[in-house]
């Protein structure tokens, strides 16, 4: 008890309200730029097209790109269905020099 | 040619109007010709932090409403005849008055300023539009807590998307012990994750209510804390380079006591 006191007073705490203030205004604020604004979400999406459709033909119809929370973090969680892969040629040409 | 700065910040009683008389009674004394504007429509409240508040005669709605000419609304502070107040309607509603006619009204008062302080009222609807439509520059207040700040977030994104980027952040009602106990989020916490300029930090005083009681803003008070912070703030404004105030806690017997018991 006594020591507890001497601990509050000295300024030593088991949870830190200082740390757990920053933490949960960072998850917080994570949530709230993303769902004001809808146009970075749309805008990711439409680079991750862009990047993917190098690789591979997807179902843009198909494909979510959403936020998801729990209490220590959020994700970003992304499914995107794919139609198919497009050949690798570099690979081809890969084996093709060294046999 | 003058320059209009809005002071704002999201939610309420964090110090916006504390703000605006301080800085305002700083550049004045500093030498300026500078009108503060209370665009806090039906919660008039900078004529009484100002001490101003028997003076009244019209109001910002008359001048918009052509019942007088903008001359005739401003009121000259007690202390200083370079410093002026336009102070809000109590009567009307914040639609009273529109962004056109904030921007109008600005323009006509950068003609014989130096600085337009705008006291913008909390939230983020009609009010806060008017408050920011003549404005060239912004100052946002929070205080170290977690729902001022994320506020504050809010308001920067809306002030970007008016094309007010780069809005200063000033930090009120700063606790130094309490940062110093971890009980409460650091300047540099909150700068951090806001990611904008930090131009000044204000601590928690209780020389800014005894002010308030008395009409009389803080920078006036030689030996105010709050009021050195605000000093410092209207250097900045004024382009010039001063150092953040020292807000260092030292007690010396809990040093020693920490120090003796082996908890550095
Ligand atoms: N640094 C400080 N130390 C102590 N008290 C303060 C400090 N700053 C502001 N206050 C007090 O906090 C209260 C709210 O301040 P103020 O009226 O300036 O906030 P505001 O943002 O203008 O509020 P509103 O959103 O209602 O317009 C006042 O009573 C004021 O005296
Ligand atoms: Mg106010």
């Amino acid at each position: 008890m006594l020591w507890e006191l001497l601990y509050r007073l000295l300024g030593r705490n088991s949870s830190n309200p200082r740390i757990d203030a920053k933490e949960r205004l960072r998850l917080v604020l994570v949530h709230d730029r993303a769902s004001i604004s809808p146009y970075l979400m749309n805008r990711l999406k439409e680079e991750l097209i862009q990047a993917i459709s190098k690789y591979m033909v997807i179902d843009e119809d198909g494909m979510e790109v959403c936020l998801d929370q729990d209490d220590q973090e959020v994700a970003l969680i992304a499914s995107i269905p794919i139609k198919m892969i497009k050949r690798d040629y570099m690979d081809n040409i890969h084996i093709r020099e060294s046999s | 040619m003058g320059e209009t700065i809005v002071v704002t910040s999201g939610k309420g009683g964090v110090g916006k109007t504390t703000t605006t008389a301080n800085l305002g009674t700083a550049l004045a004394f500093a030498g300026y010709k500078v009108v503060m504007i209370d665009t806090d429509i039906g919660l008039r409240n900078l004529d009484v932090v100002l001490g101003l508040e028997n003076r009244i005669v019209y109001d910002i709605v008359d001048v918009t409403h052509g019942n007088c000419r903008l001359k005739q609304a401003l009121i000259k502070d007690k202390r200083f005849s370079s410093l002026f107040l336009l102070p809000a309607a109590q009567t009307k509603d914040k639609t009273a008055i529109s962004p056109l006619e904030m921007e109008d009204l600005c323009d006509d008062l950068k003609e014989d300023y130096d600085y337009i302080l705008i006291d913008c009222p909390a939230g983020i609807e009609r009010g806060f539009h008017n408050a920011i439509a003549g404005a060239d520059k912004a100052i946002v207040v929070t205080t170290p807590e977690v729902s001022a700040v994320r506020d504050a977030d809010r308001i920067i994104g809306l002030l970007e998307s008016a094309d007010l980027r780069d809005p200063k952040l000033i930090i009120n009602r700063i606790r130094p012990r309490m940062v110093k106990d971890g009980n409460m989020m650091d300047i540099e916490d909150i700068v951090d994750i806001l990611a904008v300029e930090l131009i000044g930090v204000v601590p928690e005083d209780e020389k800014i209510i005894i002010s308030t009681s008395k009409g009389e803003p803080a920078v006036m008070d030689a030996v105010s804390k709050a009021g050195e912070a605000y000093r410092r703030i209207a250097q900045r404004i004024r382009g010039e380079e001063v150092p953040l105030m020292n807000l260092e806690v030292s007690n010396p017997i809990m040093e020693t006591l920490r120090r003796l018991i082996g908890m550095r």
